[in-house]
C-alpha cells in the first residue's frame, strides 16, 4: 500500500517535471532565446559594467539635476500610493464579506479591483499619455490606478482576516454601520494597511522608473536620455541614486512594520 | 502586538495599587510606541502627498479636461476594440511570446533562487554567508527590472536574451527573499533531530527543508510568474523585448490607435485574470493539503 503511494508520488512528480521541461523548450523556441548567448552575456555584461558603468568626477556635476528628478519621482510614487490607498479602503469596505452593504456592491467593487489590478502600469501609462501628455500627472495616474487595484485586494483580505469577530461583537450591541467602521474596522486594520501602503510605495518607485521611460518624465526619462546618448557614467549615477533611495525607503518601512505589527 | 518592556512583579495586591496600575495602563495606551509610529507615518504620508501636488510639473494640463478625455479614451479602448496592424492569430502568437518570456524567467529564477535561498536561510546556512547573500539580493532588488534589462542589452543587444537575463536577475532576488524566509520558518526541532542523527546537509535539505516548505515555494513561484507576465509586457514596451508589449508600444507611440490598444489590453487582461484564478485555485488546493 505505502509502496503504491510512493510510486504514485514519483510518477506524479515525473509528469510534472516533464511538463515543465517541455514548456521550457517551447518557450525557448518561441522567444528565440539562445542559451549560449544567455550564459555568455552575463560575464560580458559584468565586464562591460566594470569598465564603463560607473560615475566619474565629471558626471557628479549632473547630480543636482538628477536629484530634482528623483525627488519628483519619489513624490509622485508616494502621492499616488496614499490616495489610491484611501480609495482602495472605501472599495475594500464595500467589497469585504464582513463589512459590505449588500451583495451587489460587494461583487461590483471586487470586479473593479480585478480589472484595475490586472491592467499593468505600463498599459495605463501608454493610454494616459494620450490625454495627459508628458506631464507628471501621466505617471501619477498610471501608478494610482495600478496601486488602487492591488491595494483593494490586499485591504479586503486584511479586513476579512482581522476584524470579522470585532465587527460581529459591535453588531450585537446594535452599533450603527459608521460606528462599526470607525471603532472596529479602522483601528484593527490600520497597522496592516500602513504596511501594505509602504510596500506599495517601494514597488511604485521601481514602477515609476518604468513609467518615466515610457512617458518621458521623471527619473526614468533622465536615465533613458543619458543611456541613449551613451553617457553611461551619468546613467550609472542615476541607477545609484535610485538604489540608495529604494534601500532607504525599504529600511524605513521595515522599521515601521517592526514597530506597528 | 508585543508588550513594552518586561512585566514587573507586583509586590502588594492592595486595591489602591491595582487602581493605580490600571490608570497607568489606560493613560499609557494612547501613547505607546506603535500608536505614535502609526500616527506619525499617516501624518508624514499626508504632508508628502500634499507637498507632491503643489510641486507637480503640470505643464499646462487642465486636470478636469484631461480626465474627461481619459474617460473618452477608455470608452474607445474598451467598447470599440479592433486589430488593424496585425491579425488575431498574430496577436495570439505575440501573447505566447510574452508568456514564454515570463515562463523562462520564472523557471531560471526559481532554480537559481532555490539554491541561493538555501544558502541564505539563517537556520541551515552559516551566518556570514546568509548576510552576504541577503545583502547582495537586496541590492539587486533595488534596481528596477527595466534598468537590468537595459544594462544587459548593452552586452547582449536588445531582444529576448537581454530581457530574459535582466528579468531573471530581478526574479532571483525576489524569490531568494521569499524562499529563505519560508525556510527560516521551519520547525527548528526537525532540523536538530536530523542533525543529531548524523544527517548531512543535503539530507537535511531534501528530507526536511524542501518537503516542509514546498507549498510556500510553489505559491511564491506562481505568484512571481504572474508578476513576470506583467513585467514581460512592460519590457516589450520599454526595452524592446518583443511580444505583445511591443505591439502595444507601437499602437500607442506610432499609430496613435486607441482601439488597437483596447484589443491588446483585452488579450493581456484575459491572460492575467486566468493566471490569477489559477493561482488562487493552486493556493486553495495547497492549503487543503498542508
Amino acid at each position: 500500500m505505502s509502496a503504491d503511494i510512493f510510486a504514485k508520488k514519483r510518477r506524479n512528480s515525473l509528469v510534472l517535471f516533464l511538463i515543465i521541461g517541455a514548456a521550457t523548450v517551447v518557450s525557448i523556441i518561441i522567444t528565440e532565446f539562445s542559451m549560449a548567448k544567455g550564459f555568455t552575456s552575463v560575464p560580458k555584461a559584468i565586464q562591460w559594467s566594470l569598465s564603463n558603468f560607473y560615475p566619474t568626477k565629471d558626471s557628479l556635476t549632473k547630480l543636482p539635476d538628477i536629484l530634482i528628478k528623483l525627488k519628483e519621482t519619489l513624490l509622485i510614487s508616494i502621492a499616488a500610493t496614499t490616495l489610491a490607498g484611501i480609495l482602495a479602503f472605501v472599495f475594500a469596505i464595500l467589497g469585504s464579506n464582513t463589512t459590505r452593504v449588500n451583495a451587489f456592491f460587494g461583487g461590483f467593487s471586487r470586479g473593479i479591483a480585478v480589472l484595475f489590478r490586472n491592467i499593468d502600469v505600463s498599459i495605463w501609462a501608454l493610454v494616459l499619455l494620450f490625454s495627459f501628455g508628458q506631464s507628471s500627472l501621466t505617471g501619477y495616474f498610471a501608478l494610482f490606478f495600478g496601486s488602487f487595484g492591488f491595494l483593494t485586494r490586499a485591504f479586503i483580505e486584511t479586513i476579512d482576516e482581522v476584524s470579522s469577530s470585532s465587527v460581529e461583537a459591535l453588531q450585537a450591541t446594535g452599533a450603527s454601520y459608521l460606528t462599526i467602521i470607525s471603532q472596529s474596522v479602522i483601528p484593527s486594520t490600520i497597522p496592516q494597511m500602513i504596511s501594505w501602503v509602504l510596500f506599495m510605495i517601494e514597488t511604485n518607485i521601481r514602477n515609476a522608473t518604468l513609467v518615466g521611460l515610457l512617458t518621458g518624465s521623471g527619473i526614468g526619462f533622465t536615465f533613458n536620455l543619458y543611456y541613449k546618448n551613451l553617457n553611461y557614467d551619468i546613467a550609472s549615477l542615476v541607477v545609484i541614486t535610485i538604489i540608495i533611495s529604494i534601500l532607504c525607503i525599504e529600511y524605513i518601512s521595515n522599521y515601521v512594520r517592526r514597530v506597528i505589527l | 502586538m508585543q508588550a513594552e518592556g518586561p512585566i514587573k512583579p507586583f509586590p502588594s495586591h492592595t486595591g489602591q495599587d491595582l487602581d493605580k496600575r490600571l490608570l497607568d495602563l489606560l493613560s499609557k495606551k494612547p501613547f505607546s510606541k506603535s500608536t505614535i509610529v502609526i500616527r506619525l507615518s499617516v501624518l508624514i504620508l499626508a504632508i508628502l502627498t500634499m507637498y507632491a501636488f503643489v510641486s507637480f510639473d503640470y505643464k499646462d494640463v487642465k486636470l478636469l479636461d484631461a480626465l474627461l478625455l481619459t474617460m473618452d479614451n477608455l470608452k474607445i479602448m474598451f467598447f470599440e476594440p479592433h486589430l488593424k496592424h496585425f491579425t488575431f492569430t498574430q496577436a495570439l502568437y505575440q501573447v505566447s511570446i510574452t508568456l514564454g518570456l515570463a515562463f523562462l524567467t520564472t523557471i531560471f529564477g526559481a532554480i537559481i533562487a532555490l539554491m541561493l535561498g538555501l544558502l541564505a536561510a539563517g537556520n541551515i546556512s552559516t551566518k556570514p554567508l546568509s548576510i552576504v547573500i541577503k545583502g547582495t539580493v537586496a541590492l539587486i532588488r533595488a534596481v528596477p527590472t527595466v534598468l537590468w534589462v537595459l544594462i544587459f542589452a548593452v552586452a547582449a543587444g536588445l531582444g529576448s536574451v537581454a530581457a530574459v537575463i535582466g528579468m531573471t536577475f530581478h526574479s532571483i532576488s525576489y524569490l531568494v527573499k521569499a524562499y529563505s524566509e519560508s525556510f527560516e520558518e521551519i520547525d527548528k526541532g526537525a532540523i536538530e533531530a536530523l542533525q543529531a542523527s548524523g544527517a548531512n546537509w543535503w539530507q537535511i535539505v531534501f528530507q526536511v527543508v524542501i518537503p516542509s516548505s514546498i507549498t510556500y515555494i510553489i505559491s511564491w513561484t506562481f505568484m512571481r510568474f504572474e508578476i513576470n507576465f506583467a513585467v514581460a509586457v512592460a519590457m516589450g514596451a520599454a526595452a524592446g523585448a518583443g511580444g505583445i508589449g511591443f505591439d502595444m508600444f507601437m499602437a500607442s507611440g506610432f499609430y496613435f490607435d486607441l482601439s488597437e490598444i483596447g484589443a491588446i489590453t483585452y488579450f493581456i487582461l484575459i491572460i492575467a485574470i486566468c493566471l490569477e484564478i489559477f493561482a488562487t485555485h493552486i493556493k486553495r488546493k495547497l492549503k487543503v493539503l498542508s
